[in-house]
């Protein structure tokens, strides 16, 4: 008996009885719940989605990207100003008050960059701050930050995982002895100060956060005002208890529901389930340059033909379901720099055996396939390949495990998925995994070139042409078959007024209760 | 008498150092940590960075024995994921563990040992009968089915308790039922078989022949006897508990050593590991240590050299 038939019996029982009264509703609180355990708020010393939520709703960064248009609006900074290449001027809100009550100035910005970049200070995720080379104050509210070199992508991350806490933040910070013996200062353990719409209350390690509404918010925020009082944090690892727990208002809001969950769900009076698009992709990876040794995918022919061979469509319409959409550039459809004018695989088994035959395999052949996520897509793509003659061995893992076997020795064919960290721009993805680094089983030269020159112009136009080109290139060399884009089923109170965005970022800020 | 403590402690030292070394070595062979805990997308700098940080880098035998001397003091290295002191953290959960298991075990005693003994005076009646039902049911019934029932019964449909959290002794009921049903069979079984064979002793028909009350004889003479080995299956049990109650404590959301371990696996949390093995290990070293003394000291013919 499957799991989601017995709560399914439960679904029936519950509209039986007697609905109680919502707690969320009636204190003007909302409790979500995930399954991981936080212990640190600080996204700049844990980095999983769970901090980037906390991040957006304790903190503020200088600008704000409108989770609908992708467009930049002033959030601590009322404007910006690029002087050259790698350098850019802010000029930044007055008025706005931390949550102890300290005024928001240059100091605090040029304190927070200059304290991040440093590499010393391990924050975790070096990506998000390495090519920050240091800030300037020039008034009391302007300051200049100087790049190490050109970095187009820059204000995706001035508006998203940058945010900004007040001079001096971390230098109480406890010191701590590693396991080497040397003192390392504890960074990520200094109580969260920032100037954003909600302020910490409690922290109960791994199993309850407590936010509460920051009553002197700074008017003109594109956050909004915060309406709900309250935001409490739980983890609740059992996603059957989650649901349990939000069909008898003991939680709010849920996030991560499978399909067959969420259509059980959608018959509760009580819960709204809605689909949103993610910015995360799941693609094919053929080792093209022959890491794992000769196999049959180096041949271009033989990737075309497995290319043709899958049905993507109906993977999506029967398996992942929801807003689920195909795609065939290496990137996600809203980021900048993508484009879906280029070579496009679709379903022909017929032209995938002629290609195959083409390619010396008339017969086919066996090859492994490597995968850490949804056995059941994967074991779809192996059932079409079969059509055509190809034998394919399942091998699931781990995600580390499998990221490292991609590192070290390659593997022939692997069905990975990646999500951006919800960065709108290409940079973040395509040039990840095609700039000839560990990831990249290309090792194409010219796509390399391609993708170097667009990463370090701050030119648009430039940058979407050369962008193009390599997008065009890993299509027709067949590098990669982009396979579809995620989607996340939400769940909350049907009495919470709550808009999912395509960030992954669950904008409480802007909910409320009817 | 001596003698017999001090081998059975050696044999538990013992037993807790070859633990240490397998969890050790088991841990290490089974995925790079730095890869880990440098997390999707990391760069090959990053990796290394951490790397070097949490000593990864250094040989497996001075790894070890840098860890074993450490935790011979107590101090069981920070948790490369919680960011805290792993005693701190395992001292913090433990108390839930503990609670759960107590609870679990109290249950199942309370529910195990009266049935066992009505079901031994009335062999084959129909309280015997649907005594054994019972325990059928409850080695049976795979533990987080019998969990999301009692979750489906009692938390969505009636809505008598809590369905997941530990603030409260409420959050504490469901949990406690379905861990320790699971127990309970084992319990109700031996007290069953023991009472049988008691009461068809000798001694039971003198007591009998004495003209004692049934009650007198029943729990005066009959049950203390038997419920010896139900004693060091108990402790046994516990120990099992402690160790076993991971699909519990993830269902109802408690924040005890069980989830922990199996969190701490997924991320390759090494000190963690290590660390909740060993105290989980030390535990059942102790209690079956327990119990083998308790039953030393009630039974002299167990002081076997």
């Amino acid at each position: 008996m499957k799991i989601s038939r017995i709560l399914a019996v439960g679904v029936g029982l519950a509209l039986a009885s007697p609905a109680s009264a919502l707690a969320g509703k009636e204190d003007n609180s909302l409790v979500w719940a995930t399954d991981r355990e936080v212990s640190i708020i600080d996204n700049y010393y844990q980095n999983i989605r769970e901090t980037v939520v906390m991040q957006w709703h304790v903190w503020d960064s200088l600008l704000f990207r409108d989770p609908e248009t992708f467009k930049y609006q002033p959030l601590l900074a009322t404007g910006y100003e690029w002087i050259d290449n790698t350098t850019i001027e802010f000029d930044l809100r007055e008025g706005v008050t931390f949550h102890d009550g300290s005024e928001f100035n240059a100091d605090d910005v040029v304190y927070t960059f200059n304290h991040v970049s440093n590499p010393e200070n391990a924050v975790v995720t070096q990506a998000n701050v390495e090519w920050i080379d240091h800030a300037e104050k020039l008034d009391p509210y302007k300051v200049r930050i100087k790049l190490k070199e050109p970095f187009p992508a820059a204000l995706e991350y001035f508006a998203t995982a940058l945010h900004i806490v007040p001079d001096g933040h971390y230098d109480d910070a406890p010191e701590v002895t590693g396991s080497d013996g040397a003192a390392a200062k504890d960074y990520g353990s200094v109580a969260p100060i920032g100037t954003g719409p909600y302020k910490l209350e409690e922290l109960e390690a791994g199993k309850r956060i407590t936010l509460v509404r920051n009553e002197d918010y700074f008017e003109g925020s594109p956050k909004g005002q915060p309406q709900i009082d309250k935001l409490v944090f739980r983890t609740i690892p059992s996603l059957e208890t989650r649901i349990a727990e939000l069909m008898t208002g003991g939680i709010d809001w849920l996030w991560d529901v499978p399909k067959d969950q969420a259509e059980h769900l959608s018959d509760v009076p009580t819960v709204e389930v809605v689909n949103a698009p993610t910015m995360r992709i799941s693609y094919l990876q053929f080792d093209a340059v022959g890491k794992s040794g000769e196999t049959p995918v180096t041949d271009p022919l033989v990737r075309q033909a497995i290319s043709y061979a899958i049905d993507r469509p109906a993977i999506v319409e029967n398996l992942v379901g929801g807003s689920s959409e195909v795609i065939h550039a290496a990137c996600f459809p809203t980021q900048f720099g993508c484009t879906e004018d280029l070579k496009k695989y679709e379903y022909d088994p017929e032209k995938a055996k002629e290609l195959l035959a083409e390619a010396g395999y008339p017969d086919g052949f066996s090859i492994d396939i490597y995968a850490y996520r949804q056995r059941e897509f994967t074991e779809a793509v192996i059932n079409y390949l079969s059509q055509i003659g190809i034998d394919a061995n399942l091998k699931y893992m781990q995600y580390k495990a499998l990221a490292q076997l991609v590192w070290d020795s390659g593997t022939p064919i692997n069905q990975m998925t990646w999500g951006s960290s919800s960065i709108n721009d290409v940079s973040a993805i395509t040039s990840h995994f095609f700039s000839g680094g560990r990831d990249d089983l290309a090792q194409d030269e010219e796509v390399i070139a391609w993708l170097n020159e667009a990463d370090n112009s701050v030119d648009a136009e430039k940058r979407e042409a050369l962008y193009g080109k390599a997008l065009q290139k890993i299509a027709e060399e067949a590098y990669w078959l982009p396979m579809f884009t995620y989607t996340k089923n939400y769940a909350f109170d049907a009495d919470l007024d709550f808009t999912p965005t395509p960030d992954e970022v669950p904008y409480f800020f802007n909910a409320s209760w009817q | 008498m001596l003698v017999f403590l001090i081998k059975r402690l050696g044999l538990a030292l013992l037993v807790a150092f070859t633990v240490s070394v397998i969890t050790f070595s088991l841990l290490r062979i089974s995925g790079d940590p730095a890869v880990a805990i440098a997390g999707e997308g990391a760069t090959a700098s990053e990796v290394e960075y951490i790397r070097q940080q949490y000593n990864l880098d250094r040989p497996l035998p001075v790894q070890y024995l840098e860890w074993a001397g450490n935790a011979l003091s107590g101090d069981f290295g920070r948790s490369i994921y919680l960011n805290a002191p792993v005693a701190d953290i395992i001292g913090e959960r433990l108390g839930a563990t503990l609670t759960l298991g107590a609870s679990a075990i109290a249950f199942a005693i309370l529910l195990g040992l009266p049935l066992g003994v009505i079901a031994a005076i009335r062999p084959n009646s129909w309280i015997d009968r649907s005594a054994l039902t019972l325990a059928v049911f409850g080695q049976a019934l795979p533990s987080f089915w019998f969990a999301l029932m009692l979750i489906v019964v009692f938390g969505v449909n009636l809505r008598w308790l809590p369905i997941s959290g530990s603030e409260s002794w409420q959050n504490f009921v469901l949990p406690a039922i379905a861990l320790g049903y699971f127990v309970m069979p084992g319990i109700m079984r031996l007290t069953r078989t023991g009472m049988l064979e008691v009461l068809s002793s000798d001694y039971i028909r003198t007591a009998r022949a004495k003209g004692l009350r049934v009650p007198k004889i029943i729990f005066k003479h009959a049950l203390r006897n038997a419920v010896i080995p139900v004693v060091s299956l108990a402790a046994v049990q516990f120990g099992f508990m402690l160790g076993g109650s991971v699909v519990i404590e993830t269902i109802f959301a408690i924040n005890g050593i069980g989830y922990l371990a199996w969190q701490s696996i997924q991320r390759s949390d090494f000190a963690m590991m290590q660390a909740i093995v060993l105290i989980l290990a030390s535990f059942y070293v102790l209690l079956s240590l327990a119990a083998d003394i308790l039953n030393a000291a009630l039974d002299p013919k167990i002081r076997v050299y």
